[in-house]
């Protein structure tokens, strides 16, 4: 018994895979139990049932609170992963992997389950203190990943030719853009801290749709507004870069979309911090944004016709419907840019329009109204990346053969015709009044219940199966953990001389 | 699998082909008296009380009365009726302009005058200038309303239902019609939760009480008769409906309702339909609703929860009731 725990211990938090997978699995366990708390669940009589099953304390002043707890959590265990992958993508050496791995993991399971615990299990402040705990080590972890992976190590100077980003100098062009994501990161967090300090000092706790249309607003709400939209917009950013690594995206269009994406990610940050001082900072925003979109745009092109290439490379002509037929072959790496697009239909497009028409309709609808379509557009958003790291997880959990195809294209159709549905709820007053809504509302509903419905029970299933093969001897797990055993033996002793290499030339020199 | 896959989609259109009843075009339903007479008011004394979310204890040194229910269509139809006669308010048509008169539009339905609201010119604010304003759009097939010759008659059914698609233009007049005048904000809150504090210090979130239930309101969950009627958006109850009652439609079964009165007699204070609150806020040109509405979740009818519209706007879960 023994044995078969720390093997599957070993496994789960000692590799970056099983690490990773214990995170998804947390996120999919707060998601669902938490889901059940809002919306239909509630009407259909579950969300009594789960509070009374589990002891929840929820009363009514404090849902606002909660769900910034519950956002925070959630938020924690996703940057947790995409730090795990950062650090499984990025060449760094493995004591600063093992390190930076540690200490966020720590991080986010003390904020997931001390957050939560103080959030829904009544308010015990030593909860509240080890959230804080959590979210400072996840702060230190990312202090490691940036001295990690700085950019201007010579070993990890790019030569001449190289067919990815590279400056004059040979420096690593897409480190520097997850080097400066990180950075702008960790300086966001900062104004979330900041502000978090005056709570219930100067500062209570709001929700950023519901003060939408106060005439005025606080410096402390100011830097949350500022501070909620450039995490998601980061978290956006981080994902597009780890994708990248994983289409190992070259070429013509990567010297030029990295470039253009370190600079959209460093004004994007300086335009929505600066919001606080300066009513103008939506203007450094939307340079920003122009920026990084173009990034993901070059991306888009550059794995889509990837996909062609490689996929056709055995026919000598290839006709335009064996070109679509290559796109189309394997959804986990066509979706990942096509979530992308796709966002632009859902959100980047509503926003800009809404924005362009601000005054002539969006403000010409009742507050609830603008409530929903920001809330929807930023869920919709939230959702869309989630859907994108569950593309590529199930690339690192091997899915091959037909059950790849299913499941990439399930996630794909299902989570479009739910985010779909979203924007069309969330938009439907520029087409139906509030007296002739009822179908509408009926239609979307459905189309966002089943949309996510599908993803949620089609990830249950895949879940399910983790679940499962960790109790088999052999299962995939011992393959993912062999495998990374040696890719990491083979670079610590790469790494081990290569420090034998400079101990030698030490000593000479010193001779 | 071509079978499931078949019969999934075919499930889909089944349930999408249940189209429900749109709420212009609703049969009356039949008329149910629930005992509570819109008529009345309450007094809130002088005194403090837990204001906001965060309960924060604040001072109103003067007594008021706010009335019982919602100002139903019937009142409504009075009002229309009496100031017709009076020459106070006309059937005519309004241009309303947004976005520095970018964008205007007519409106056509009973209009009034109103003295206009001081602008300051802060960014996205309108400004309400003095001159004739739309009360209730008309004709208009969401209205409860019909008109024949010079008089107004609600329609039978609804005639103790909250008078909707009414304008703050059109609620102000007719509260200042009677010497009366729109709750102000704070009155509003006061009135809804009265008083007391838990050893939390926090008010009670519902006009009730702190837990919330199915049948304490009309909401987007209320599961009551008309949502069994019209589907699952349903629609406006009588006023005063959550008094403890069980009421039954032919055809529709029993609904059985919790007393859902305010601290001080109010019913309905959450739910139904929204109220326009009288507060003119500072460098905008907003007005107030508050209580939520039978389209909205539960989160809505909590008492600090606010919403808020341009004046002008009018919908089918829009109210009021007046304060003096």
């Amino acid at each position: 018994m023994k044995e078969f725990l720390g093997k599957r211990f070993e496994y789960l938090f000692r590799s970056t895979k099983g690490l990773t997978l214990v995170a998804i699995a947390l996120v999919a366990i707060v998601t669902g139990i938490w889901g059940t708390l809002s919306g239909p669940m509630v009407e259909w009589g579950v969300r009594d049932i789960i509070v009374n099953t589990l002891g929840m304390d929820i009363i009514p002043a404090d849902r606002e609170g909660r769900i910034i707890m519950l956002y925070h959590t959630i938020a924690m265990t996703i940057i947790a992963i995409e730090v795990y992958f950062i650090t499984e993508v990025l060449p760094m050496k493995r004591r600063e992997q093992v390190s930076i791995n540690a200490v966020i993991t720590i991080g986010y399971m003390l904020a997931l389950f001390f957050g939560l615990g103080f959030a829904y299990f009544g308010h015990n402040y030593a909860f509240h203190g080890l959230f804080l705990v959590g979210q400072t080590l996840i702060f230190s972890a990312g202090l490691m990943l940036l001295a990690a992976i700085w950019p201007w190590q010579e070993k990890y100077l790019l030569p001449e030719g190289s067919p990815y980003a590279r400056s004059k100098n040979g420096v690593d062009l897409e480190r520097v853009a997850f080097f400066a994501m990180a950075a702008m990161t960790l300086t966001s967090s900062i104004w979330g801290a900041v502000t978090g300090s005056y709570w219930g000092n100067g500062h209570e706790t709001f929700l950023g749709e519901d003060i939408i249309r106060h005439p005025g607003h606080t410096a402390l709400q100011k830097a949350i507004i500022g501070h909620l939209h450039i995490m998601v917009s980061l978290v956006a950013s981080a994902i597009t870069l780890i994708v990248g690594r994983w289409l190992d995206f070259k070429g013509k269009l990567h010297k030029w979309g990295i470039p253009l994406g370190i600079f959209g990610i460093i004004v994007l940050t300086i335009g929505a911090l600066s919001i606080v001082w300066f009513t103008w900072a939506h203007n450094i925003i939307y340079v920003g944004a122009v920026f990084i979109m173009m990034e993901a745009l070059f991306f888009v092109i550059y794995s889509w016709d990837m996909l062609i290439r490689t996929g056709t490379a055995h026919i000598e002509k290839p006709t335009f419907f064996q070109k679509m037929g290559a796109l189309f072959s394997d959804p986990l790496k066509f979706g990942v840019g096509w979530q992308m697009v796709f966002m632009n239909f859902t959100v980047s497009g509503v926003g800009i329009f809404l924005a362009i028409r601000l005054d002539k309709v969006f403000r010409v609808w009742p507050h609830r109204e603008e409530r929903i379509t920001l809330t929807g557009h930023w869920h919709v958003l939230a959702a869309l990346i989630a859907t994108i790291i569950i593309l590529y997880y199930a690339d690192l959990s091997g899915l091959k053969g037909k059950t790849r195809k299913w499941f990439g294209w399930i996630v794909i159709i299902a989570s479009d015709i739910a985010f779909a549905g979203a924007t069309i709820f969330s938009m439907k007053r520029l087409f139906v009044d509030a007296s002739n809504q009822q179908t509408t509302v009926n239609n979307t509903m459905l189309m966002i219940e089943f949309g996510l419905g599908i993803i949620l029970v089609l990830f249950a299933l895949f879940m399910i199966w983790r679940l499962y093969d960790l109790f088999q001897d052999d299962g995939l797990w011992t393959k993912e953990l062999k495998e990374e055993k040696q890719f990491n033996t083979k670079n610590e002793i790469e790494e081990q001389k290569q420090k034998l290499a400079e101990l030698e030339k030490t000593l000479k020199e010193a001779e | 699998m071509k079978k499931l896959i078949f019969s999934l989609i075919l499930l889909v259109f089944l349930i999408t082909a249940c189209q429900a009843t749109p709420l212009t075009q609703q049969v009356p339903p039949p008329y149910i008296d629930t005992g509570i007479d819109p008529e009345s008011w309450a007094t809130i004394p002088a005194g403090k009380f837990p204001l906001g979310q965060q309960s924060v204890m604040t001072d109103i040194d003067y007594d008021y009365e706010m009335m019982v229910t919602h100002v139903t269509v019937e009142q409504y139809a009075n009002f229309l009726n009496e100031a017709f006669a009076s020459g106070d308010i006309q059937m005519g048509e309004v241009d309303i302009a947004v976005d520095d008169r970018d964008l205007i539009w007519t409106e056509k339905g009973v209009t009034g005058y109103y003295e206009g609201d001081d602008y300051d010119g802060y960014k996205h604010e309108e400004e309400v200038l003095a001159e004739d304003k739309i009360l209730i759009p008309f004709p208009n097939s969401t209205l409860r309303l019909t008109r024949e010759g010079d008089t107004f008659t609600a329609i039978p059914g609804y005639e103790n239902h909250p008078m909707t698609m009414v304008t703050w233009f059109g609620a102000n007049t007719y509260c200042e019609y009677y010497d009366y005048r729109l709750p102000l904000e704070l009155e509003w809150e006061k009135a809804f939760r009265g008083t007391e504090v838990n050893d939390k210090s926090d008010g009670i979130p519902f006009p009730w009480g702190y837990e919330f239930q199915q049948n304490n309101a009309n909401y987007y969950a209320s599961f009551d008769i008309y949502e069994e009627m019209y589907g699952k958006l349903g629609s406006t109850t009588p006023v005063g409906f959550y008094n403890g009652q069980t009421y039954s439609i032919d055809g529709y079964g029993d609904y059985e309702t919790i007393d859902s009165p305010s601290p001080y007699g109010l019913y309905d204070m959450a739910g139904n339909v929204w109220q326009w609150a009288g507060d003119n806020h500072s460098n905008q040109h907003y007005r107030h609703l508050r209580g939520g509405s039978f389209m909205t979740y539960e989160i809505d009818l909590r008492n600090w929860k606010e919403n808020g519209v341009a004046p002008y706007h009018y919908d089918p879960d829009v109210g009021f009731r007046c304060a003096r």
